[in-house]
């Protein structure tokens, strides 16, 4: 379908064409700009343009796809780095240089790639819709390959095969092939969802003990500038034990994504492989262009439900969900709607929340049980988490870790505010870790939030009296409060600590506990405090 | 397609800066257009939006003595760009890039677009090593690193524009390579224009500067940072040099972007500043960086100043968002009679991380500025709760900490008209936690 541009103002561009459906993907100019449809009226369509439109003209053509945005899912994906409209930025790095221009269309995935596919059909038999035919090996994972269509074999590939190639031949001359596209704003539906059961082991030793993430579950983190973040979303996304970690770095910046290849690049998972092959990495930097980092996030969240659907474990995380909202509203003002809170449109709620819905346990039709858990970074302007992206991430979400700026400006890292933080999967959580770590998680668990609580309460009192004032009981608990947060809380990212199995968790907070147990006999006998405290650091090195 | 100039008299409106023309024959967005007014002034535009044959245009320059009848508008078919050369060096220009300094114009060796295109997140190479600015605050505890932005949060009335120029004048860089700083500078009043001047004449590096004054065309000040990065890019990427931009006063940019947007009608946000301001800073901030297995680099040091000292305002805000990290003045350092004034508890430098330590600065640097600022900030809460409860309600290593708080902001972080290199900071500090009795272990 062919037509010429009408109006363009910055990336809205109106076009002649008619007969469109909404979000149906169109391109715009000679240089073939991609974008989609937004607005339908009888006289115009109105587009939103992915890419930089410096240079587009009134009367250049348009051309309508009828087909909504998509991305390709096959193997391949991977070790892949991305844009928001999944081409490969590696491949755009050979096409135009260091800087991103205006380019030629790219496959997402290298379609000329060879894999070793095994067939597990044959000629002769027949097989339906979303059934495995076959598999391939994709770096750690087998990669079962899905029937997109129904009917019966009369030609099945074997052994050394690319993706340019049908696998299959249904009779009638239907050819099945490795790869798909998808519309990236419809969810997979890859089967039966289930409740989330199993917690998600993020390393973070503030995370597992205090708030447990459930595989499946939705966690948010908002933090003001400089609460550590980026560094956190980093840390898990190379530690979590799930089978696939896919990061979006939506709005970001473009030094922090290059930290984050080399790093990934260099650094190998417990089986002596680089992280980066099991990452699939979508990366919208901040000077990208703002309709591409809108959809960046339904890119990614695409590819992490493929290999969810496969009955694996994906992390997905966002860095950061507040700049696709900013996003979405400079996407929405743009288009002159009627703007709700703080000038973010009215549907931004209703839009995050089937965002979020997309995370969860799947039980796929071979009665594997994949999951998709999402860690969501937000940045509340100046740290005020009243705001509309905050408060519309908490209706959802199952976890919200909050980054304090107080803490971090202490160098308290991760800073997450123990007493305003929460996770709904708190008691599944510790339940597991009773079974499968030790009898006393739940125990101690509580024991820890008490000192703290307590602490709290004491520091107010320490604010008026000074330290001297306190009882000596008091002060041993100050003492043991600044254990658990020094040697327990804290985790440098940057050192050998940056990971803790549950066991060592379990180990340090209760070798503090008891420390401090032990402090209180020895008061309770008649010890001074000073030589009390002395032994104390003494013991703790 | 068309390939050539097109002249029109046919303007409808003209409402501030912002000029429609109609019966417009396929203009394009971003197109420079040129407004001679009918006593023969030439002014600069660009095609901002085109509704079939209506276009509207911004205009860079002070529209006033342009009419509907007479003003002819040529469109050249072409976007914004920049002239490109090495001989920009040692040179002045004002917003529209115009030689301010008596010299005849350069000859340009090529032309870029102004606005620029976004780097390869995987083309850039993460930086690390440091550039040396002289100031033990920055260099020992914030450390800037090649490649990297890093804003200065200021106050009305503190002299951020001081600290800037001595920043100009004695940054140096730790490894070798030619180091440039373009310095732009936005909304100056003409005080401090002479101020700077006169540094500039003073510089022994080699310099690019941009001055668009507080009497001049409001566009101009979206324009001219845009200029001095392009400028930096070609110096960086295409001659192998090692640029620090630095961008005074980032506040002056967001409110002329405040002021052209709601002459453009466009929704406001938060304190009226347009929503897509985090884009567009970011559209400039997001320049600095550096490029794998090529040599050159762009640092950023943007200035601004926070109204009503509120680092929550949108400005410092969504600079910080986009920066990595910053350093931040305050008025109670100025009030103790501290230079630098600087308030070192909310700075951060994120990438100093991987820049400094063995092969780079010194083996025990990390460990000393964690130190340093370990127990300045338990000083910093003890000088509070000494407040109410008085030194003597402390214990008596707490009142030592207290005591080592006010030494480090009077040995450490002021230094008056010292240039302090790294090595020399990083002995000071060693030197005061002896004196305390803290010891790096």
């Amino acid at each position: 379908m062919k037509g010429v541009v009408t109006s363009i103002s910055g990336a809205t561009v109106c076009v002649d064409l008619r007969g469109l459906q909404l979000y149906d993907r169109v391109y715009v100019g000679h240089a073939r700009l991609s974008g989609e449809v937004v607005h339908l009226e009888k006289q115009r369509t109105t587009v939103q343009v992915f890419e930089d439109t410096h240079g587009l003209s009134v009367g250049e053509p348009a051309e309508g796809t009828r087909a909504p945005l998509t991305v390709a899912l096959g193997p391949g994906l991977l070790g892949g780095i991305y844009d928001g409209l999944q081409r490969s930025l590696p491949g755009l790095q050979e096409q135009s240089g260091a800087f991103i221009r205006t380019t030629r269309p790219l496959p997402s995935i290298d379609l000329e790639k060879r894999w070793e596919f095994i067939p597990s059909k044959r000629v002769g038999d027949a097989i339906v819709k979303g059934e495995v035919y076959g598999s391939v090996r994709e770096g750690h994972l087998a990669h079962p390959l899905y029937a997109t269509l129904t009917g019966e074999l009369v030609k099945v590939a074997a052994g050394d095969v690319c993706l340019a190639e049908p696998l299959l031949t249904l009779k009638g001359g239907e050819q099945q092939y490795g790869w798909q596209d998808w519309p990236v704003r419809r969810p997979r539906s890859g089967g039966q969802k289930r409740p989330a059961e199993r917690p998600l082991i993020t390393g973070q030793r503030c995370i597992d003990f205090l708030f447990p993430l459930l595989k499946g579950g939705v966690a948010i983190i908002p933090g003001g500038f400089g609460t550590g973040k980026t560094v956190l979303e980093q840390t898990i996304a190379k530690f979590a034990d799930t089978d696939v970690v896919v990061y979006v770095g939506c709005g970001e910046r473009g030094n922090e994504m290059a930290g984050l290849l080399s790093e990934f690049r260099e650094l190998q998972d417990a089986d002596g492989r680089p992280l980066l092959e099991r990452t699939i990495i979508v990366a919208n930097t901040s000077n990208m262009p703002v309709a591409a980092r809108e959809s960046s996030i339904f890119t990614a969240v695409t590819m992490a439900e493929y290999y969810r659907d496969m009955g694996y474990d994906v992390l997905f995380l966002a860095d950061s969900l507040s700049r696709w909202a900013e996003a979405l509203r400079e996407i929405s003002s743009s288009l002159e709607e009627i703007p709700g809170e703080e000038g973010y449109p009215t549907y931004l709620g209703s839009r995050l929340a089937s965002f979020i819905e997309r995370a969860g346990v799947v039980e796929t039709a071979s009665g594997k049980s994949g999951s998709l858990s999402m860690i969501l970074a937000v940045s509340p302007p100046g740290a005020d988490f009243s705001e509309p992206v905050t408060q519309a991430c908490l209706r959802s979400a199952g976890a919200f870790y909050l980054l304090d700026t107080s803490l971090a400006h202490s160098r308290h890292f991760p800073a997450i505010n123990w007493t305003q933080s929460y996770s709904l999967f708190a008691e599944r959580g510790s339940a597991f870790f009773r079974q499968q770590v030790a009898e006393s998680w739940p125990q101690l668990q509580r024991r820890c939030r008490e000192i703290l609580q307590q602490e709290e309460a004491l520091r107010e009192v320490v604010e008026v009296v000074g330290m001297e004032g306190l009882q000596d009981r008091d002060r041993l608990l100050m003492h043991a409060a600044e254990r658990v947060r020094r040697d327990f809380l804290c985790q440098n990212s940057f050192s050998a600590d940056a990971y803790a199995t549950p066991q060592q968790t379990l180990e340090r907070i209760s070798a503090i506990v008891e420390r401090y147990d032990q402090a209180l006999q020895q008061l309770d006998a008649g010890t001074l405090l000073s030589e009390i405290l002395k032994g104390q650091d003494d013991a703790a090195g | 397609m068309r390939l050539a100039e097109h002249c029109y008299r046919s303007i409808s409106s003209i409402r501030g800066p912002l000029v429609f023309v109609e019966k417009v024959f396929a203009a394009r967005i971003g197109e420079t257009v040129t407004l001679r007014a009918p006593d023969g002034t030439l002014l600069e535009g660009e095609v901002l939006k085109i509704d079939g044959q209506e276009v509207l245009v911004q205009v860079f320059g002070e529209t006033s003595g342009l009419d509907l009848e007479k003003t002819s508008v040529t469109f050249h078919d072409a976007v914004k760009r920049a002239p490109l050369s090495r001989d920009c060096l040692g040179r002045i220009f004002n917003g529209a890039f115009e030689p301010l300094d008596g010299l005849p114009m350069f000859i340009p060796q090529r032309w870029e677009a102004v606005s620029g295109a976004p780097i390869n997140p995987v083309a850039r190479e993460y930086p690390r090593e440091m550039i040396e600015t002289g100031f033990s605050a920055i260099d020992g505890l914030n450390t800037l690193i090649k490649g990297q932005k890093l804003p200065i949060f200021s106050c009305a009335g503190l002299p951020a524009q001081q600290l800037v120029a001595r920043i100009l004048a004695q940054a140096r860089l730790s490894g070798e390579g030619e180091f440039i700083v373009v310095f732009v500078a936005l909304g100056l009043s003409y005080h401090e224009f002479s101020f700077f001047e006169q540094t500039l004449q003073q510089m022994p590096s080699r310099f690019v500067a941009f001055f668009n004054l507080a009497g001049e065309p409001v566009v101009e000040r979206l324009l001219a940072p845009r200029l001095g990065l392009t400028v930096a890019e070609d110096l960086a990427f295409n001659h192998q040099m090692d640029v620090l931009v630095i961008v005074s006063d980032m506040t002056n940019y967001c409110d002329a972007l405040r002021e052209i947007s709601t002459s453009r009608e466009e929704l406001p946000g938060r304190r009226g500043y347009p929503g897509y301001m985090y884009s567009d800073l970011a559209s400039l901030y997001e320049r600095a960086g550096r490029l794998r297995d090529r040599p050159g680099s762009v640092t950023m040091l943007p200035v601004l100043t926070m109204p009503e000292d509120d680092i929550t305002h949108p400005i410092p805000d969504l600079t910080g968002y986009i920066t990595e990290g910053q350093i931040v003045l305050s008025r109670e350092m100025q009030q103790k009679g501290l230079f630098p004034p600087i308030d070192v508890l909310p700075c951060l430098s994120r990438l100093m991380q991987h820049g400094i330590g063995e092969g780079q600065t010194r083996g025990d640097h990390r460990q000393l500025a964690n130190l340093l600022y370990q127990r300045y900030a338990k000083g910093r809460e003890l000088r509070k709760l000494a407040a109410v409860v008085g030194e003597e309600g402390l214990l008596e290593e707490d009142q030592q900490i207290l005591a080592f708080a006010d030494r480090f902001e009077q040995r450490f972080v002021h230094q008056g008209e010292e240039r302090r290199d790294i090595y020399a900071s990083l002995d000071l500090g060693i030197e005061l936690l002896k004196e305390f009795g803290m010891e790096l272990s």
